[in-house]
């Protein structure tokens, strides 16, 4: 009898690191620099081996096309023939260019990294699904199916540039500071602690237009991992902070729960709290978990996730990694230390530490408005 | 069907153990003489002395634990058949008890042959710099867990911009909640003591969790412990009406067993006292039959309309549990279940528990929990339906550790029940079906019987409880884990340790070191 290939869980990443993301809550847009100097400030919380950037409104002038950012490993020519044809069938390409970059920067073993705008070209059975659900299906075929072949980013208007090299060397590779302007930028240093970083697997993870950066060891990644798969989200980059990223893609998109209520469900109140609340807040919180059981995020972690129009910080039930908000004027930041902040703007108007699971939210004023109106509506 | 029973005597057999007194100690106070159901002792006024009948000795300690003087040994009885590794004293003991009375070998409690025991090949994580370890002393640790389907999604109406005032919008479905993720295995009154079944139930109120009422019914007066019990609905309909079904948290459909795979029960009339005859609405002093199979399942759509009919029985407001016995094909045969309308499958591994049963069937038949629950979890995962139930697993398990290994091969809780019988006396002497348990757990005899306190034992079960579950928040605290649901399926804290490719395979873990 032949004998099956043993399936077992991959590796996963541990690792510490540094959070930054900055906001303007009018959509002014602004160039990468403070997000640079914010991690700079913070290199004792990376070695070297992983940085990466987000950015949204970046392009404008495509701003209604998905912005695929490939990464294709080692140059493998043949597996961005297999992309372009793969592409091809599945969508109407506008435009496709290789990413601008800076030869001279001092980054080891590049890859080439490629980015296409395009539309849904959706056949058959294919045509019932929402854009959205069919982009997350073919990013999902790159992934899984394409060897060397990785999707950095799949949002419109946005974009993700990662890779192996300190903070400063992946923004001087891509050129950020010159090249683009964008009203919300996520940034994230790390230090792996056991596998070599490679540029797949650098920061922030992206599906759509949402990004995550964490800063971690997430101890209920079975759980989770194993609880997303039922949903369609196979884990395949290697770093628990996958699985973070699909479970905002699942409850946010799919299920379009507001971050208030996600972050109940990532990072729960004690049970000792939930047991002397009134009885309305104590159903809430007891359905939450008991639904929703699979998708605590358990362990030390800090997360900062964007999507357009929000950007959110939130860290675990009982604290174990650090996370500091500050505001001046539109301007919100979020880092995962207020040295940073400070460092690229020193007059702050507030500087506030959120407790355990309590999340720090930045909306873009029209989004608020909708959101308002929306309750109002009682929807 | 002729039943071997143990009392009878066999003029071919060694005896089993040997009694030691140490003459010097005793002091004929006869307690072992009272003690002993199985009439071991016995004292020879004219002579002065104790006598020993060691034949009939089951080896269940009583007397040496309740001797004033320590003055009793019992030991395995060191008479020895040539050595031989295929027939063995046991094998050579069976073919002479059924020779000389020609019928099936009974026997109690659970498998006792070296099967693989899988938890003994698990090791579990621990966190070490990346993750910081959490301390159960300092820090709050959650073991609270919720039995019954869990829907996909939740649909929530907001009021206003304040995200506390919220309207749950989803029907949810029943679901019983309990504080620690072990619950007391079924056994039945009548199978059991009054006293010991009372004292699982207020063991199980006290702590937060739930006791099984087996097949026996739920006596009137214990009916205030229904929101602690899982009650039984099988093969016999045994104990059956509106208000037994009402009261409890959870119903449960019994399929099969673990220690009898495809085997049904048999409450030997004698044992049917009146206040068991009331309970199991049977006339006093006739045998209680559970058929084999249930005779109105013959197949999953039969299973479907049973569900739904105790559904309905309860007003949709009870989770319905079906259990089964672990065989080959567990996880098709979870599936069907859970789509057969299911919350809860509970599954009985090879070495569960029995009163009574065949000991060719309990000995052969069956899988072991360990794969049959890494298998079920697996499956109902592919098919994207693992949150519409849970799992509740039984069948040997020993220790705390054993629990969390379990947890996190996918299990939401374990069912213990030869701990709690251990917990209240019980030495696994396997003579449960004999009806003479010293030890007043497992029989109908009232001078056994109130030997077992109720408040006493029930206080014995608590503190198992108790005991286990700080242990498991040790262990969960040394993972980084500070609620026991992110254990759940999380099999990236387990590792096998001698282990072949296709066991790792089967249980879905990496092997140490990988």
């Amino acid at each position: 009898m032949r004998r099956m290939r043993r399936e077992t869980l991959p590796d996963k990443e541990h690792q510490a690191c540094g959070l930054f993301g900055v906001m303007n809550r009018k959509g002014e847009r602004f160039g990468g620099r403070m997000a640079i100097d914010a991690l700079m400030n913070m290199r004792v919380r990376g070695n070297g081996l992983g940085a990466g950037f987000a950015a949204y409104g970046i392009y404008p002038e495509h701003k209604d096309y998905y912005a695929l950012h490939i990464m294709f490993q080692d140059w493998d020519l043949d597996a961005k023939r297999e992309v372009d044809k793969f592409l091809g069938a599945n969508f109407d390409v506008v435009c496709d260019e290789e990413m601008p970059t800076n030869p001279e920067a001092s980054v080891i073993n590049p890859p080439l990294v490629w980015r296409y705008f395009m539309a849904p070209d959706k056949k058959g059975d294919e045509k019932r699904l929402s854009d959205d659900d069919y982009v997350v299906k073919k990013v999902m075929h790159i992934n899984t199916r394409i060897k060397n072949a990785y999707v950095f980013s799949s949002g419109k208007n946005m974009g993700v540039f990662k890779g192996v090299g300190f903070p400063e060397e992946i923004a001087e590779y891509f050129m950020l500071e010159k090249e683009y302007r964008g009203y919300i930028w996520v940034a994230h240093s790390r230090f792996p602690t056991n596998t070599p970083g490679w540029w797949g697997g650098a920061h922030p993870f992206c599906i759509l237009d949402w990004t995550v950066v964490h800063n971690g060891e997430i101890s209920s990644y079975g759980t989770n991992k194993r609880y997303l798969e039922m949903y369609g989200y196979y884990c395949t980059l290697l770093t628990d902070t996958e699985v973070m990223a699909y479970a905002v893609d699942l409850l946010m998109r799919r299920q379009r729960l507001p971050i208030e209520i996600v972050a109940k469900i990532f990072a729960p109140p004690m049970w000792d709290h939930v047991d002397i609340m009134d009885e309305k807040r104590k159903k809430l919180y007891m359905t939450l978990r008991m639904v929703y059981a699979p998708l605590l995020i358990n362990g030390p972690w800090t997360i900062i996730v964007a999507h357009h129009g929000e950007m959110f910080g939130i860290t675990d039930r009982i604290r174990l990694r650090p996370i500091t908000a500050g505001e001046k004027g539109d301007l919100l930041f979020v880092s995962s230390e207020e040295a940073a902040i400070r460092a690229v703007c020193p007059n702050l108007d507030r500087v506030f530490t959120p407790m355990g699971g309590e999340p720090v939210v930045g909306r873009l004023k029209g989004v608020e408005k909708e959101l308002r109106k929306k309750a109002e509506e009682g929807v | 069907m002729e039943l071997v029973r143990g009392e009878e005597m066999f003029s071919h057999m060694l005896p089993e153990f040997i009694v030691e007194r140490r003459e010097d100690r005793c002091i004929r106070c006869r307690v072992c003489e009272r003690q002993c159901a199985f009439e071991v002792h016995k004292y020879d006024k004219e002579l002065d002395m104790v006598f020993s009948d060691e034949k009939k000795c089951v080896g269940c300690q009583r007397c040496a634990v309740l001797c004033p003087t320590d003055a009793l040994v019992i030991r395995p009885h060191p008479g020895e058949y040539r050595r031989n590794a295929n027939w063995t004293r046991e094998r050579i003991q069976d073919l002479k008890k059924q020779a000389e009375t020609g019928g099936v070998i009974l026997t109690g409690s659970g498998n006792d042959k070296p099967y693989r025991i899988y938890w003994d090949h698990i090791v579990l994580n621990a966190s070490q710099v990346t993750n910081p370890s959490i301390d159960p002393l300092r820090e709050p640790m959650e073991l609270r867990t919720f039995l019954g389907r869990k829907p996909d999604a939740l649909e929530l109406r907001f009021n206003g911009g304040d995200y506390e005032d919220v309207e749950v919008a989803t029907e949810l479905y029943p679901n019983v909640m309990i504080e620690t993720p072990m619950v007391f295995s079924a056994m039945s009154y009548g199978a059991i003591s009054y006293q010991a079944f009372k004292s699982l139930a207020m063991a199980a109120s006290e702590y937060g969790t739930l006791f099984n009422t087996g097949e026996g019914g739920l006596p009137k007066e214990l009916r205030k412990y229904g929101k602690n019990a899982i009650v039984q609905c099988a093969s016999g309909r045994f104990g059956v009406d509106p208000e037994y079904l009402n009261c409890a948290a959870v119903v449960e459909i019994k399929i099969g067993q673990g220690a009898k795979p495809g085997i049904g029960g048999h409450l030997p009339g004698e044992k049917v006292t009146l206040p068991i005859s009331v309970t199991r609405m049977i006339p006093e002093g006739t045998d209680a039959l559970s058929p084999a199979p249930q005779h109105d399942i013959y197949s999953i759509e039969d299973l479907s309309m049973l569900i739904y009919a105790l559904k309905e029985a309860t007003n949709y407001e009870t989770p319905v549990s079906v259990k089964i016995a672990a065989v080959h094909n567990v996880a098709a045969i979870a599936s069907g279940m859970v789509r057969a309308g299911a919350d809860i499958i509970a599954i009985d591994g090879l070495r569960g528990g029995t009163g009574a049963a065949p000991k060719i069937i309990r000995d052969n038949v069956g899988i072991p929990i360990e794969l049959a629950l890494a298998a079920v979890d697996r499956r109902l995962r592919e098919e994207g339906i693992r949150n519409k139930c849970s799992i509740l697993v039984a069948g040997g398990f020993r220790c705390s550790a054993d629990v969390v290994k379990a947890i996190a091969l996918g299990a939401d809780a374990v069912y213990i029940g030869t701990p709690a019988l251990v917990a209240m006396g019980c030495t696994l002497c396997q003579k449960c079906y004999t009806g003479k348990c010293n030890w007043g757990i497992c029989t109908q005899d009232p001078y056994l019987s109130r030997r077992l306190n109720p408040e006493i034992a029930s206080k014995r079960l608590v503190n198992l409880l108790r005991g286990w579950s700080l242990e498991i928040k040790e262990m969960l605290g040394g993972m980084g884990i500070n609620a026991v649901e992110s254990l759940r399926g999380n099999r990236e804290h387990l590792r096998g340790v001698g282990l072949e490719d296709w066991e790792l395979e089967v249980l879905g873990i990496k092997g140490a070191g990988e």
